[in-house]
This record gives structure tokens, sequence and C-alpha cells, in this order.
């Protein structure tokens, strides 16, 4: 690790104060389980380390007035899975309950989580997330790579376990910085971006500003499931996920969604897959259509076509288990 | 004094052979206080980190460390002669330049301010492509074999006779199977890193070395650092793993005593986590065209293979030896190309070159089954021969039979076989079985151990031996315990110093052998003489002493006896020290032998869909001669066959194409199994008497070598058709359904 | 903020000060500084759990714990488990079921278990899988980790009947 100045402020105003008071990179620290093994390998260098696990209100999940539950940023994935306020988002604990480490789940929080860096293994090879434009993907060995979105530079996949789960509930993250006082609201879906250049990040974060809440709507009358390709039992990422909402009233679907993940470089929404659904009854043949629907834009690199494949799998077996059918597979 | 006839005791007698005694280390490792190599830290100590090639294959032009050496904490920069300017370095993380520092922060710091030129060169590294290979002039003839039971005339060409004979033979044959098979390469992928802390006391060197092999590696330094051996103790108490990765002092052990020689301080250098991937070790990969040829029994009469393999950058490739393998028709061809790539070189892995010849070929065997509609029980069992014309060349074809005779039954073969491809289906998942038949030889290696009998009754041994995971400790505790009728407590076991008597490496299954030989050699040569010296006081003539229960006894005259200890006071003012050897001859000895068999089976199901495997039961049945510990010779066999099912399912080495950049060297994307990987494990000691008496044979690596072709092989009976290259990753068990579309 | 600064915390019971840098991580201080080589350094980014100690009674792989954030918290290491000789439970049952073998996973495997039995003492052979799933084994022996942290989960059980008993 480059030496760095480290702070662990008490409030989010200090915690602002401290990313903007002088130049020079800030990072975040919500527990470290990415950031500390990015810094070891150096690459990822800051000048300044802002713990912000010792601010109380980012470590506190609470019932909102409008029947929904904020969730502090730096609150750690076993506590989300503890909490009763959470109880009726039974998907949110299953997708956290897919991350077969203890450990990780004890120190890692939902904001790390929705913030980590791709493991992409040319970003994480020292190559640059961005690798020669993009050829380094293209000509190297792809096998986890994008599938969708990926004609530009990045062919990265992103790997949150949790933003799919997060986005077909209609999550909203609370962005805080760089002025003191400056607070903005922005649904998770919307967070993500495809970064074209070396200068962007994989989310709409500026300097100055971070994730302080993450707030999930009323629960409602949903099903929803999330169905993760995953090789073994340990802490892998999986190969591709879906996560599936549905609303479904005498057997036919009136409302869907469905979100991929590690399927494209940031989480993906298949609305090809969700019109295959709605106002269809819920029949072992419309789970198919929504699919082979959801892979209709797919464009597998040279090595990755098997992900299509898997991809189509997914989102099948996420609107079973949200129909509360078995999946039909491991 | 009589010669000494070497011997266990029988099973009924023995105390303590046989048991289930606790490890001796377990202690220390249970509670932290064990300290491996990178546990070592001395006063005024130098923490060492090292600059890898980022270029798979590329000549340096110059270095750099200006700025390095300007890091605060820095010490000392050390560029290594293989990395000074024109010098071409041939795989990705090959160490250039070592700094040492305060700490090891400021290590990685000084690291990362080393400036190093590079001219990249042309790289390769795709060895699964052997077309690819020979264009890139990567492929080199490695040996190969012909033996057919005709012989040619006097006037015909040996090479042409070979093609016209196998055409006549497959021609001949019933059934006739053509297929291609393959595994990846693999690293070690210790837990501990290769690496060592050493120091200098005047020009004595101390080296705290992770290794298997005490006794060999002090002249690895010599060599290097040009002194004479007896200036240097290497010391192991403990080694982090191994897995036939570790005998050398390697030149960044060597290194770090060049850095502490110049710093006049302690060195510390291990290898990180990346390093420790592309430099540890690794096993070669191997790929095999076949066309193998059976009668209508299923005996294959006639194989013609051409296989090919890749250790990396150097060393030796999978050979023909072990194709087919245990299998040995009468007719064979099979031919050997070595592809060299812009990877790091292999080194031993548990049981060299076996797994591979096992995964590549038995698999081709299982095909035959499955081209006939057989079981594939009913084929291997067809092919063992008999005792007096073996069809195999591991053990005896009688072993093997009653092993899986035992595994059968412990698997439930009869019930839950059903033809290739054609089992039940639940939702998108279907299951199937699979077996394979292994052999190594685990004979012991030369050892040789001192034992001292104190005056005051303690017993203790000195042998330059080390304790790799498999219980050294333990088991010469347990010969020497059993030896003087005392328990395992009374023993006081040395090991783990270059300075104590000569014993082998730890590898190839040889030091259960090899010690508990020299162990016993030494112990009855030792109470031999306490026995004479109680044979005068008791009246009673030596040769018919015993040592038990804490006593030396008149044999069937428990009233003639006196304590251990008072026998051994008997010695007076000064311990009595027996050094023996035991040397590997063609001679049989009494207490060991060499070359067992095992059978394995394994019931897997598969998704069919995203192409998923999970491991429902795995049974393996073991022959290893005397069984010194059963507790620690189960661990063994549990292990080994874990690690089988992590090679065949998930590890392999991921090159990339076009930089050559090893892509999964991390602990997160270089996958091995977790605890709910391993469905049920069920072991079992083959163990008859005429096996038992047979004396200690290794069990370190058997166990390993058949899981690759017995999950093949069930995955293959679950799909109906073959899956042909391990590990079987999802993605290749999708390639496969795809491509036999209709047939699944 | 700082660049170096002297940490408090409670370590296995006893409450300890120790200078360190912010990029100095946990398990580089208890290692190197407080030479507690116990927990062990496998993989450096928190997938091999060799490195896993309690911290305020929750597992963490201190690899990936940045010394700093220790400031104030109560620590146990795998020194901290046994009591003079006497082996807890849970190194017994690993001791007594054979579950290590060159013994460099043994601490991070244990403390997990520690941490298992805390939440659920009498998990089931699945939950077991689970719970220790980021943990390796090179040698490896999941199977007789998965019996001996059974077999710990009775003997505690067992020992708390029977302390409830004479109560």
């Amino acid at each position: 690790m480059k030496a760095f100045e480290y702070a662990a402020p008490s409030t989010e105003a200090e915690a602002i104060e401290l990313m903007t008071e002088r130049a020079g990179t800030v990072e975040i620290l919500a527990g470290g389980t990415d950031l500390v093994g990015l810094m070891k390998q150096m690459l990822v260098n800051p000048d300044r380390v802002v713990n912000l696990m010792e601010i109380r209100s980012l470590r506190e999940i609470e019932p909102t007035p409008s029947g929904g539950v904020s969730i502090g940023a730096a609150v750690s994935l076993e506590q989300i899975l503890d909490s009763h306020y959470l109880d009726p988002y039974a998907s949110l604990k299953q997708a956290i309950n897919n991350i077969s480490s203890m450990q990780l789940r004890c120190q890692g929080t939902l904001g790390g989580e929705l913030c980590q860096r791709p493991q992409c293994w040319f970003f994480r090879g020292g190559h640059g997330l961005l690798g020669d434009d993009g050829r380094a993907v293209a000509q190297g060995d792809n096998r986890y790579h994008a599938v969708f979105a990926n004609a530009g530079p990045a062919k990265f996949v992103n790997n949150s376990r949790l933003a799919p789960a997060l986005i077909v509930r209609d999550a909203r993250l609370r962005i805080v910085g760089p002025s003191p006082d400056a607070e903005q609201w922005v649904d998770l879906a919307d967070f993500y971006r495809i970064p074209r250049h070396g200068e962007q990040r994989e989310n709409v974060l500026r300097a100055g500003q971070f994730v302080s809440h993450i707030e999930l709507p009323d629960p409602g009358s949903f099903q929803c499931a999330t169905y993760e390709v995953r090789q073994g039992a340990g802490p892998e990422y999986p190969l591709t996920a879906a996560a599936a909402r549905l609303n479904v009233q005498s057997g036919v679907v009136r409302d869907a969604k469905i979100v991929l993940g590690h399927v494209a470089p940031t989480p993906w929404r298949s609305e090809d897959a969700e019109h295959e659904l709605i106002g269809k009854p819920l029949t072992a043949e419309t789970i198919e259509a929504a699919g082979l629907a959801a892979i209709r834009l797919a464009t597998p690199l040279s090595r990755n076509e098997y992900k299509v494949t898997l991809a189509q799998v997914s989102v099948e077996r996420a609107v079973r288990m949200a129909a509360g059918l078995p999946p039909g597979g491991f | 004094m009589a010669d000494i006839q070497y011997s266990w005791p029988d099973r009924d007698s023995s105390k303590v052979i046989g048991g289930r005694q606790i490890r001796l280390d377990g202690m220390a490792k249970s509670t932290g206080a064990a300290k491996y190599a990178y546990d070592i830290n001395l006063k005024n100590m130098l923490v060492a980190r090292a600059l890898g090639s980022p270029h798979a294959h590329c000549t340096i032009k110059s270095i750099d460390s200006a700025q390095a050496e300007k890091v605060p904490g820095v010490v000392h920069v050390h560029v290594l002669d293989h990395a000074k300017p024109g010098r071409e370095i041939r795989w990705q993380g090959e160490l250039l330049v070592i700094v040492a520092a305060e700490t090891e922060a400021a290590a990685m710091e000084g690291v990362s301010k080393l400036r190093v030129e590079y001219e990249p060169l042309e790289v390769f590294v795709d060895e699964f492509n052997l077309e690819a290979a020979k264009k890139a002039g990567r492929t080199s003839k490695d040996g190969g074999k012909v033996q057919l039971e005709k012989e040619p005339g006097d006037d015909e060409d040996e090479a042409t006779f070979a093609d016209k004979e196998l055409e006549r033979l497959f021609k001949q044959s019933a059934h006739v199977v053509e297929g291609f098979y393959g595994i990846d390469a693999i690293t070690h992928c210790c837990l501990e890193p290769h690496g060592a802390t050493v120091y200098w006391d005047n020009d004595q060197l101390i080296a705290y070395l992770s290794t298997q092999n005490v006794s060999g590696t002090d002249e690895g330094f010599a060599n290097d650092l040009k002194i004479p051996a007896d200036k240097i103790e290497v010391r192991c108490q403990y080694v982090g793993g191994g897995f036939g990765s570790k005998f050398a002092p390697d030149y960044w052990g060597t290194a770090a005593a060049r850095i502490a020689k110049a710093t006049g301080r302690p060195v510390k250098l291990m290898l990180s986590r990346d390093q420790e991937f592309k430099l540890g070790g690794n096993r070669p990969s191997a790929y095999l065209k076949v066309r193998l040829g059976a009668d209508k029994d299923g005996v294959v009469t006639v194989w013609d293979s051409d296989h090919w393999s890749s250790p990396g950058a150097d060393g030796p490739g999978v050979p023909q030896g072990v194709i087919p393998y245990v299998f040995a028709p009468k007719n064979y061809r099979r031919a050997v190309t070595k592809v060299t790539t812009n990877n790091g070189p292999a080194r031993a892995w548990r049981a060299p070159n076996h797994p591979q010849g096992c995964a590549i070929t038995q698999t081709a065997y299982d095909d035959m089954a499955a081209r006939m509609g057989i079981s594939s029980y009913d084929l291997f069992l067809k092919n063992l021969g008999t005792d007096d014309s073996p069809g195999v060349a591991g053990a005896k074809p009688s072993v093997y039979a009653a092993e899986m005779e035992i595994a059968a039954r412990l698997i439930d073969w009869k019930a839950k076989w059903h033809p290739h491809g054609k089992g039940a289906r639940r939702g998108d998942i279907v299951d199937g079985l699979g077996m394979s038949l292994h052999t190594w030889g685990g004979g012991g290696h030369e050892s040789t151990c001192t034992v001292k009998i104190h005056p005051d009754g303690g017993v203790e041994s000195f042998c330059g031996t080390q304790d790799i995971g498999s219980g050294t400790r333990t088991v010469c505790a347990m010969v020497l315990a059993e030896t003087f009728g005392l328990g395992v407590d009374a023993i006081r076991i040395n090991y783990g110093s270059s300075r104590f008597p000569v014993s082998g490496p730890s590898g190839g299954s040889t030091t259960v052998g090899g010690v508990s030989e020299s162990h016993r050699r030494a112990g009855q040569e030792a109470l031999a003489k306490i026995c004479e010296m109680v044979a005068e006081k008791l009246g009673v003539p030596a040769a018919e002493l015993i040592a038990d229960d804490g006593r030396i006894k008149a044999r069937g005259d428990a009233k003639k006896s006196v304590a251990w200890k008072e026998a051994c006071a008997m010695l007076g003012m000064k311990p009595l020290e027996v050094t023996a050897t035991f040397r590997p001859s063609r001679n049989k000895s009494p207490l060991s032998d060499t070359k067992v068999g095992g059978v394995q089976m394994a019931h897997v199901e598969v998704d069919t869909r995203t192409g998923l495997i999970r491991m429902r039961k795995f049974v393996a049945v073991q022959d290893m001669g005397l069984i010194i510990n059963r507790r620690l010779a189960e661990s063994q066999i549990y292990g080994a066959v874990i690690m089988g099912i992590a090679y065949s399912l998930f590890e392999q080495r991921i090159s990339d194409p076009a930089s050559g950049a090893f892509l999964n060297a991390d602990m997160s994307k270089y996958n091995l199994c977790r605890l709910g990987d391993i469905g049920e494990i069920v072991v079992e000691m083959y163990e008859p008497e005429s096996e038992r008496s047979r004396g200690v044979i290794g069990l370190g690596e058997p166990p390993v070598i058949g899981p690759g072709a017995a999950i093949s092989n069930a995955v293959c009976n679950a799909l109906g058709f073959r899956v042909p290259v391990l590990p079987l990753t999802p993605q290749r068990v999708l390639e496969a359904i795809k491509n036999n579309a209709g047939r699944a | 903020m700082s660049r170096k600064r002297v940490v408090s915390a409670t370590i296995n019971g006893d409450l300890v000060e120790f200078l360190c840098e912010p990029r100095q991580t946990l398990l580089e201080v208890l290692r190197n500084v407080l030479e507690l080589t116990g927990a062990k350094e496998g993989c450096s980014n928190g997938n091999c759990g060799a490195c896993t100690v309690l911290m305020n009674g929750r597992p963490v792989v201190s690899c990936l714990v940045l010394a700093m954030e220790a400031e104030g918290a109560e620590i146990r290491t795998i020194e901290g488990v046994a009591c003079g000789s006497h082996l807890d439970e849970v190194q017994q049952a690993f001791l007594q079921g054979a579950a290590l073998q060159c013994g460099i996973c043994t601490p991070g495997f244990i403390m997990q278990t520690e941490a298992l039995l805390a939440e659920n003492p009498q998990p089931s052979e699945d939950e077991i899988r689970f719970y220790l799933a980021g943990n390796l084994c090179r040698c490896t022996g999941y199977d007789k980790i998965v019996r001996a942290v059974q077999s710990a989960a009775a003997q505690r059980q067992q020992a708390s009947h029977s302390t409830q008993a004479t109560r």
C-alpha cells in the first residue's frame, strides 16, 4: 500500500469536509473487503482514506414513514440478515446468503457491496479497467466478461450481487456531498454507468460524494427472487445472476421486473423479458419465452457464448423461484 | 550379538502400530503456537519483497533502482543475476529485483518505485492448441513407444509394419473408440508460500525454510552460495503445504541469504500470493488423441495414441509410460509431443504424471464401455486379467478386483448404475456413476536415524526428516513406542534440521516408509543392547526378552521382568546411542514394500441447463500395506480425494492467449473446493493379512490419482457423452451439450 | 487524522497499545508487531480465511482490516482460545478428529467455528458447510473439519447441560 492519511469521522458533514478539503484522491472505506485489497495491489492509491464506519447514522436500519426501510451505507450484510425490518424483503436476504463467506458478510457493508470495483482480471492484473481501449478483453481470455452492452471499451461486468435484487425492488440511494448540506436521491437503476474513458468511474458519484443510505419502498405485494449460477460453494462470484419481481393475480402476471447481474458493465435490466411476462398467464411456456427474450440483445465476445445460455437460464429460474416454483436445477 | 531380525509385531500383538494415535503436532497447530518459516520474526530483521516481470516473454533493457533506494525504510536492493540487462525472461512473475526494508510496507513501496524497461517478445501460452503450437515452433517430440505382439519380418521397416499391424488389429477389433481427452495445468497453491527467513551467525547460515527437504536443501544453498554445506543449517518444523513444490531453497532463498550477508541482518523473503501462483510450481497439462480397439468381451487389445503435454517453459511433460494408465493392452503405440510455453516451469505435483495419465486414458476405457452399452465396472473388471496373466501394470489384478467389489458395495453401484445417458431426470438434473483404478510405488526413501536412550529412561530420536502435514512426528513416535513397549508420550522426536542424520525428501509417498524403517531398525538395535544387560540380571537369554507395557519381560514368564527405567539405569552414566540406516534396495525389506493399488468411484449430479456438477458421493478403497496410524492414513485419503475433486471440477491455470498473463493468479479467481463442494466421502482401507504383511508403503500420492477419471466418467454416465477436458467447468459442460445436441 | 498513530484495543482480554501506520493491516500488526503469528496470511484478499480473527465477536478476515479500524475494538485470536494448556472444545475436537494436516489453515477454521457456535450452538451439517465456506484448506481436511465442528458443538452442548444440571 502507498502511504495515506486516515480519518474516521463521526458525522456525515465531517466526512464530506474530509473528502473535499484538499486536493488529492480520497477513497471511502466502508468495510474494506474490496478497497483494502485494491490498495494492497496498488491498483487504487488514495492520498486519504475516510472511514464511514464511525458514523452512527450510516449504521442504522430504520423504517421510513412511507412504509419502506432505510439502510445505512455502512450497515454490514450480516446486520441486514439479522434485521426484522427487512423480513418482508426476503429476496434481499436470500441474495446476501449467496455470498458464501461469513467473514465477508460480517465485514462487508451494503454501501461497499454496491460500490465495489469490477473483478475483471485485466483490471485486477494491472492492465486498467478499459485495458488498451477494450482490446485486452476483446483479444484476450474474456470468459467471464460482458455479453451485453460490450461494444465500447468497457467489457467488464458489474459484480454487485445485491444490486439486481435491490433494483427490482426500486431501491433509491441517498448521495451526499460535495457541499456540506448537499443531498440527492438517485434510483439505484440509474446509479451505474458505463465508462467511456479512463477518467470515468462505473457509477455517477462525483469527487466529494458518497452513498449514505439505501432506501427500499414499501414491500408491496410483489414476489421476488434472485438466482445465481454459482460454480462452487465458496465466495467466488457467480457466472451470471438474475433477480425477478412479479405481481401475479389470478395466475396472470400483472407486472414484472427483471434485472441480470454479471452480464454487462452495469446491472442489466431486461425489458424484453418483462414484456414477455406482463399480461401472460404464468406458465412454463411464458417463463421459457422470457428467458429467450432476455438474451435477444446478447452480443457475446470470443470466449463467453456460454454466458448467454446461463443468462437465459438465470432469468427463467429467477422467475420460477419468484413464482414459488422450484428452480429446476441447482 | 546375533544379527537382528527386523520385523513388525503381528496384528494382534501390536499395541501402538495400527492405532489411532492423535497427532503430536496437533496441540501446537490448534493453538497457533506452531511456527512456520514465515512466522519466524527475528530481531532486527528486514522484510524483503520482489518485483516480478509483468511480461510473459521479454528482454530486460534496463533496471533503475535509484527511486526505490530513496524510499524511507528501504535498506537494500538486490538485482537478480538472471534479470541483468540483455537477459531473456520467459514467464510472467519471474522475480527480477528484491527490495529489503524495515517493514513490509516500505519494501512494497520500494518495489513500486523500481523502473524497469522491457523489450516485449512474442508470447505463446495456448498449450491446448497443438496446431498453433506447431505453427509457433513450440513443439518437440518427447519419446514414445510401440509394442506389438507380432514382430516385423527381417525385411520390413518397423514404422511401416506398425502402421499396417495396428490397422489389422483395429480391423479385427469388435469395437473401436476414437476420442480426445485432456486435463489443464494446475498449480500447487500452498497456503504458506515458498520462502525463508535467514540469518548469518558469523560464517554460518541458518535458514528457516518452508521445505519438504530438510536434509537436502543445505546442499542447495551451499552450491549456489559457494560455501561448504557444513556451514549451513536448514530448519523447518512446520510446512504450510508443499505437494511436491518445495524441494529446493530456490533462487529467492539464496538471494535472501545474500541480502542477509550484505546487510548483516536477518532477512525474511516469502513470495506474494500471485508470485506463489506464477513461480511456486504447477502440474503439466496433457491432451490426448486416441483410437482403441476391444474384442467382443470388451478387453482392449490395441491402443494407438498421440498426446501432447506442456510443463510450461521448462521441465518434463507427461511421459508415454503412463499411457494408458494402469491398463496394459497387448498392442500399443504411444507418441508424445512436448509443448513449450511462456508459463512458469512445472514442478513435481503429488503423484507426478499419474493423475493426468489416469484422467486422459481411463476415460477412453470408459467410452469403450459406453460404446458397447455395458457397465464400466464390467469392462474394467474384464481388462484386469488374472494374477497369472495380468492385464494391468499396477497392483495385482486380484487386489483391484477385491477393491472394486468393496467400492461397488459402498457406492451401491448395482442399484444406482444406469446405461450411459439413460438415467432418470429430476428437473434439469441427471446423475451418473464412474470409476477409476490407480497405482503408486510408495517405497521408503533412504533414512538414517539416531536413537538415544538416557539412563533415566528417556528416549529420543534424531532424524533429518520433516512433517509436511502427513504426520511424520507421530509416526516416528509410534514406531519407537511400539519398539520399546512405552507410551507415545514417552518418546521425544527431533527432526526438522539439516544437522540431524540424513533422511530423504518428503516426496513420492516415501517418508513414512523411510522413517519407520530407520526408526524401527535403530529402535530394535537399541532394544537388543538393553536386553543384553537385562538378560544377565534376570538370568534369561536376551533373545527371550521383550519390551512391553513399560517393562523388559521374559517371554512367557511375567514374574521375570524389570521396569524400563530400571533397565536403562544399567547404562550407568552414559546414554546409549544407536544409529541405523535404511537404504532401499532390490531385496525386499521385512519392514516395508512398494506398489499399491486403489479403486475409486464417484456419484455425481449434472444440471444440464447450467452445466453445474455436484458431488453426491465418492468412495475410495485403498491398499497401503501395514498401517502405522489409521487416523492419519484416513486423513491422507480424504485430503487426496478432495484435492482430486478440486482439479476435476474447479482448478485450472488460465493464461491469457494474447499477453501470456496468468489471469487467475489470485485466490478469488483460482477456484478450489469449499466445504460445501465435496459431497459424501467414504474411505475404506484394504488391509487383509496378505497386504499388511508386506510392511509399510507410502500413501500420500495414490488416492489423488483417480478422482479425475472417476468424476469425468460419472459425468459421462450422467450425460451420455464425454466432456473431454478437465476441469469440468460449466462452460465446458455446456459446450459439450451443444456439440452433442439431440443426445442429451 | 494522521499518518502514524497509537491504537488501543483489547486483544485476547488484554488492553494493548500499538503504534501503526494507516497502511498497515490488522493482520500485519498482529503478526509482526504483537508477535501473534497464529493468524496466517494465505491469500491476502479475504478469500482463504486463514487470517480470521474475531472483532467485537464477529469473524473478520484481518488481512482486509486496517489496523486503525481496531481502535477500541475487542479482538480475539487463536492465541486467546486455549486457557494455558487447556484446549477449548473446538480445538480439542479438531485435534481428536484429525481435522488438521499441515495446520496452516487451522487457526482460521477454529476462529470461524468459534464464531459459528457462538451464533448457532447446534448447527446442522449444511449450516456448518455454509458458515465455513469462507475458509480454505488445501490439504484438505474438509470432511474431518465438518465432523470436528459437529463434535465440538455436541461437547459444548453437553458441557452447558451439565453446568445447568449442577445449578
